[in-house]
């Protein structure tokens, strides 16, 4: 997964190196506006004379508001907040599948997303074929693929079924499957959306040993979730958003204590 | 113990390796970030296409013969309706219809699916980072697949009916693959004109239909009025339909001149429809 070097890149990194120490991902005044119409137009023709005459007006929708946030390499960092708060958007930013309206974005190392397990399987298809074709759709080459193929059947534990079309697959096969692909290869960042339940219990214990294995090794998880136990029990810092803005960032449990005490006035 | 094993190796590879940087303000030359984030992804767009195709084999009995029945049905209905009931007399006429016939196919399908997989395959690129070019140009290249096995049934034809084979057919991936360049330049163009009007989208299917008249595959050009014959000149189809005909059926090596007409022409669709796209590929992510 390593870019090829560009002059212009590697003089930036350097000069990045500087600013930041040792942060993997820095959010600077980020801001998401989404910009949707009034109304919708169902004609081209119609837009274009509305819009010559003035009349299309946009309502303005603040996803992130001037959020800015660093976290270091090696932590596993909580985001909590009501729905709508701007959580989704905030990895999605991240996992670069959107860029800022404003701001900036520096995510420094490969980041697997597993928000996406399974991503692109096809029920016609052989459990090879799909694994393949949703390693590459993580951006695996084929030949990264081949060296970790074995170890992405052992860890699924579907050695028998390989050679199976995937619409003979149970859920909970999918789920491992899924799984096993994602983390084939350890990332810098991980991002987990909701606590982890794959597979039975037994499969849960081995996916969630495997994920602190990668925070051991120096990985950095960025944890969304609406259970504070698992936030609590797993992350060191918490940022706490709020109709897109940072309410709060710091350790976990003081992050927790605020945000409940805030939604017990709000149900109030 | 095997795991923990393997885990330690995964560990340490990953260690060695350069670490990526993104940056979202980097966003100067994005028509080249998008070509080389593409050519990264190539596996992906491999891949792709071998699950359109399989998938495609696996589903139904007769599988990929389809690809090759469908256009020999229409030629069927085409030939029968034409030359018995238009009375056109064009010389072998049925692998005349069918020539021009796949080309078309080619294009209406293959910048229709570049379109669909970008307007509406959203939800894969909402939650994980994919170049999305990647998606349009497996779209392109699934139909190059399909028209390649469509020339079966296209020589099949041409030996029953007793239509010379020409060596000409074997330089005939060449205009495949201009014809590929423009569709995808359509398809990257339209899509993205889809992001600010959803119906451009819906309108680009009633269009497809009006323009597979007056691009000449059911007719030859002179078959029309001389000023008509001038006005049709303009349609970039026209020249990309006669280029792959006159390869396949004609068995004449164009012209220079008509080469470098097809090459400017397909070229310069796909840097139109890139350029657009890579500049304002960003939205995408904002339209839902």
């Amino acid at each position: 997964m390593s870019l090829p070097t560009v002059p212009e890149i590697s003089t930036m990194t350097s000069a990045l190196e500087m600013q930041t120490g040792d942060d993997v991902v820095i959010l600077e005044d980020i801001t998401v506006r989404y910009r949707v119409p009034r109304e919708r137009f169902r004609t081209f023709k119609e837009f274009v004379i509305r819009r010559m005459k003035g009349q299309v007006q946009y309502i303005e929708l603040l996803a992130l508001n001037h959020v800015s946030l660093q976290v270091k390499k090696g932590e596993v960092f909580g985001l909590i907040g009501a729905n709508g708060a701007g959580k989704t958007t905030l990895l999605r930013l991240v996992a670069r599948v959107m860029r800022p309206t404003q701001g900036r974005v520096i995510v420094r190392g490969r980041v697997a997303p597993l928000l996406a397990m399974g991503a692109g399987f096809h029920p016609e298809l052989t459990g090879r074929e799909n694994v393949y074709l949703n390693g590459s759709l993580l951006g695996y080459t084929r030949q990264q693929i081949d060296e970790l193929f074995d170890q992405i059947v052992e860890f699924a534990e579907l050695r028998d079924f390989m050679n199976a079309p995937l619409r003979t697959y149970s859920s909970g096969m999918l789920a491992r499957l899924g799984f096993a692909v994602a983390t084939a290869q350890m990332p810098d960042i991980l991002i987990v959306d909701e606590v982890l339940s794959v597979g039975d219990i037994a499969f849960q214990e081995k996916s969630a040993a495997r994920i602190q294995q990668f925070c051991k090794a120096g990985a950095t998880v960025l944890l969304v979730s609406h259970d504070m136990g698992s936030i609590l029990k797993m992350c060191g810092r918490a940022a706490w958003l709020n109709h897109g803005e940072i309410v709060q960032v710091g350790q976990a449990d003081q992050v927790i204590r605020q945000f409940e005490i805030f939604m017990e006035v709000e149900a109030a | 113990m095997v795991q923990f094993e393997s885990m330690a190796i995964l560990t340490k590879k990953s260690g060695i390796e350069n670490k990526p940087i993104y940056d979202s303000a980097q966003r100067r030359l994005m028509p080249l970030l998008e070509a080389r984030e593409a050519w990264r992804y190539r596996d992906l767009i491999y891949f792709l296409v071998r699950r359109d195709v399989t998938a495609r084999y696996k589903r139904s009995v007769l599988g990929i013969a389809w690809t090759m029945l469908n256009p020999l049905g229409m030629m069927i209905v085409l030939s029968i309706v034409f030359s018995q009931v238009f009375r056109v007399t064009i010389k072998d006429y049925p692998a005349f219809v069918l020539s021009g016939l796949i080309a078309w196919t080619f294009f209406s399908q293959a910048s229709s699916a570049a379109i669909s997989v970008l307007v509406w395959g959203g939800d894969l690129m909402q939650r994980i980072y994919i170049p999305r070019s990647a998606f349009a140009i497996s779209a392109i290249g699934t139909g190059l697949i399909n028209l390649l096995l469509s020339l079966v049934p296209l020589i099949v034809v041409m030996v029953v009916i007793g239509t010379p084979l020409h060596m000409t057919i074997l330089l005939a991936p060449i205009a495949m693959v201009l014809l590929g360049l423009y569709s995808l330049g359509v398809g990257l163009l339209i899509s993205t004109i889809g992001i600010y009007f959803a119906d451009v989208v819906e309108m680009y299917a009633i269009v497809v239909m009006a323009w597979f008249y007056i691009t000449p595959i059911l007719y030859t050009l002179d078959l029309l009025p001389a000023n008509l014959q001038g006005w049709l000149q303009l349609n970039p189809m026209v020249t990309l339909v006669e280029l792959f005909r006159s390869l396949v059926f004609y068995g004449k090596i164009p012209s220079l001149e008509n080469w470098l007409i097809s090459i400017g022409i397909a070229l310069g669709m796909f840097l139109i429809g890139w350029l657009v796209f890579t500049g304002k590929s960003d939205e995408f992510a904002y339209r839902t």
